[in-house]
């Protein structure tokens, strides 16, 4: 009698597959929990907003700044709200959050222009939501030399190819460190797995037990590691299926742009999700019923989603936090991911927020082996 | 058989569920080839004593062997030898028949699994249902399944607890051959059950009432040492009669089958005398064999004074 069979195993393996062939549900939170989240999330991610609020404040009438501001109009992204001609007035309606920019242009703006003294032009953003006002940013410069290089012509059209001719300064209100929207992306994968391996594998016992099938299974000679290992396999796979489902939309979907190895992502989260199915097979061998089951797993993953550095910067958090944050998988596996696909990473540089992950995996899986109840006492 | 050593040899098996001691001391020796019947009324430990030979539970005290193998320490060798069918179905609902049975072939490392499950189909006549899911099964195909699933491992030892709950006579008949047969290869078995007509099928039969061992034995053996004596009788107004004797003295028990009553009795001349008393004339009397089943109502109703 070995302690690990490989045909016992694979008796495992099977019945699983084909149960959650079976099982309607499950399988409709497999893979419509991603598509979910990343159609909510997603409109954070490819926020393009357009015909946002805006205050202009000329003190110039020259043709620069009509066209400048004509030029703003036709971009779609600004809705130029004229009524709005105080300075006062502007910066209230900013605070209070009903118009998104005030863009300020100041006297002898034309006359500057003119002379070559690149005028400076101000444009205030409430950036509480950073990735509503980044591509409207961006269509402004567009806006500005669009405008001027249909007008520095003539006798101008020396200023028009030197340095942008107009000093456009932004100032980012509320909050400065504008965290860019693609940060969303690989928090996401993160959290989704998170969610659904957990709950998936946390019922996955339970339910052997709720439904009296574990009398059969604990009668039969397959040992505790064969059936924890062999019920994780299967939700492996599941976790892959939602990675390629939500690395997919990033890529095709929403044109996050990835700077590091996808395969690279799709090998260290092996890891990951074998992490999180073990947390949920823990909790089903101390959960009686599938509703304890289900809370253990939001017990879990709120942490996961609060103290990880998804939902807050994680320097931001105070040293308790901090230190539970550590010990989270997803924290780690967020820093992986946002390394390999924003920066570049490579494996060298991923190791030393891989091994934390692999710690918890065996610490969680020994946990689990000693919790799992051999007989039905 | 004597010098062969038990199948199954415990002594002083206990049991206790916080403050209930279900199982209480019991001892057990069942000899190899043996069927042996196992029966008591509900509630009495049956399923408990069984769930502790295969290592299901962990007994709280008395120690034994099961197939030669310590059943505190020693369940992982006594699992793959043992066919366990729990009272309640325990296979899965959402695989199909054929699924189960492999499920169950692969859990046990069965060598040539297809042709084995295949054959398993068909002598169980489960062909007709291979393809369906389980719990779409009728309760008695559900029992005749989960049969097929303990026995397809060729076990040295089967623990059925109640294997024919719900199953039709002929379906049931078929079930006890098949274990005769197999009894007669040298396997052997324990079962629980309910009926009266199956416990005579056994070789030998124990008999426990919460958690008490009262009565093991023979049928026959365990029929005298009750001592009951027990009369058929036939007439009109039976139901009247009835009343009046279950009161009369040395009437232990009044029970009707059909257009006869069954009336038996410890103390043999009071029951006679009762009898004279109450039935005479209008009633014909015939003293008839004890059953098992007024023998296991007697223990019922007076435990503690029994073989
Ligand atoms: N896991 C358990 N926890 C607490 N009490 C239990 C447990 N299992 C059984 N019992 C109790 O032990 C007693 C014996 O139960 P058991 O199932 O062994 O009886 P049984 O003889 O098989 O009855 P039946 O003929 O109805 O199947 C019952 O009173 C039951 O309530
Ligand atoms: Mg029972």
């Amino acid at each position: 009698m070995s302690v690990f069979s490989f045909p016992r195993f694979a008796a495992v393996v099977a019945k699983e597959f084909v149960q959650m062939r079976r099982d309607r549900l499950t399988f409709a939170m497999i893979i419509g929990l991603p598509l979910i989240q990343l159609v909510l999330f997603g409109y954070a991610i490819n926020s393009d907003p357009r015909h946002l609020p805006t205050a202009v404040l000329s003190a110039d009438n020259s043709v620069f700044s009509r066209s400048i501001i004509s030029a703003m109009r036709t971009s779609s992204y600004f809705e130029i709200d004229e009524t709005l001609t105080s300075r006062e007035q502007a910066v209230r309606q900013l605070a209070l959050g009903r118009t998104q920019f005030v863009v300020t242009i100041p006297e002898n703006f034309g006359r500057d222009l003119a002379r070559g003294d690149r005028p400076t032009l101000l444009i205030e953003a409430d950036a509480t939501d950073p990735s509503a006002t980044s591509n409207a940013i961006s269509a402004m410069r567009e806006a500005v030399s669009q405008a001027l290089s249909r007008d520095l012509r003539g006798p101008l059209s020396d200023l028009a190819p030197t340095a942008f001719p107009v000093d456009i300064r932004i100032h980012a209100d509320y909050n400065p460190e504008a965290r860019t929207e693609y940060n969303i992306v690989p928090g996401l994968m993160g959290v989704i797995l998170t969610l659904t391996l957990v709950i998936i594998t946390a019922m996955a016992m339970t339910r052997e037990r709720e439904r009296g099938t574990m009398e059969n299974l604990l009668a039969t000679p397959i040992r505790p590691l064969e059936v924890m290992i062999g019920k994780i396999i299967p939700y492996i796979l599941v976790g892959y299926v939602q990675m390629l489902l939500i690395v997919g939309a990033a890529r095709f979907l929403f044109e996050v742009p990835f700077a590091g190895s996808v395969p690279l992502v799709f090998a260290v989260s092996v890891l990951f999700i074998a992490a999180n199915l073990a947390v949920g097979l823990t909790f089903s061998t101390v959960a009686r019923t599938q509703l304890q089951a289900m809370q253990l797993s939001i017990f879990f993953f709120l942490p996961s989603l609060l103290l990880s550095g998804f939902m807050f910067p994680f320097r931001g958090m105070p040293g308790w936090a901090q230190v539970i944050g550590q010990v989270l998988p997803l924290t780690h596996y967020l820093r992986i991911v946002r390394g390999i696909l924003l920066k570049g990473n490579g494996p060298s540089e991923i190791w030393s927020e891989a091994w934390p992950i692999a710690a918890f995996l065996v610490g969680v899986i020994l946990i689990g082996l000693t919790r799992y109840r051999r007989t039905l006492d | 058989m004597a010098e062969v050593p038990p199948v199954i040899d415990v002594r002083g098996l206990t049991k206790t569920f916080g403050r209930r001691t279900v199982v209480k001391g019991v001892d057990m020796q069942i000899a190899r080839g043996e069927i042996f019947g196992f029966l008591g009324p509900n509630g009495s430990g049956k399923t408990t004593f069984i769930r502790m030979l295969c290592g299901l539970l962990k007994p709280d005290g008395g120690e034994g062997t099961c197939l030669g193998f310590n059943v505190r320490t020693e369940s992982d060798k006594i699992k793959p030898r043992v066919g366990y069918m729990a009272q309640r179905f325990s296979l899965y609902e959402d695989l199909t028949v054929r699924e189960n049975l492999d499920f169950m072939a692969r859990a046990y490392g069965l060598p040539g699994r297809k042709a084995a499950v295949a054959e398993t189909i068909e002598r169980f006549r489960l062909s007709s249902y291979a393809g369906q899911l389980a719990g779409s099964l009728s309760g008695g195909w559900k029992q005749r399944m989960a049969l097929a699933a303990c026995i397809l491992h060729q076990p040295e030892l089967l623990l059925l607890d109640e294997p024919t709950a719900g199953v039709d006579p002929s379906a049931r008949r078929d079930f006890w051959d098949e274990v005769h047969e197999l009894a007669a290869g040298g396997i052997t078995a324990l079962i629980s059950t309910h009926y009266m007509d199956e416990a005579e099928r056994c070789h030998r039969l124990a008999y426990i009432a919460y958690g008490d061992l009262l009565a093991r034995g023979t049928g026959p053996e365990l029929i005298a040492a009750s001592g009951l004596c027990t009369y058929a009788v036939s007439g009109p107004d039976l139901a009247e009669l009835a009343a009046t004797l279950k009161h009369a003295p040395g009437v232990d028990q009044v029970a009707a089958f059909g257009v006869t009553l069954h009336v038996s009795g410890r103390d043999c001349p009071a029951l006679e005398a009762a009898l004279e008393k109450n039935a005479a004339g209008r009633w014909r009397v015939t003293r008839i064999e004890t059953s098992l089943e007024e023998v296991f109502i007697d223990l019922m109703r007076h435990p503690g004074k029994a073989a």
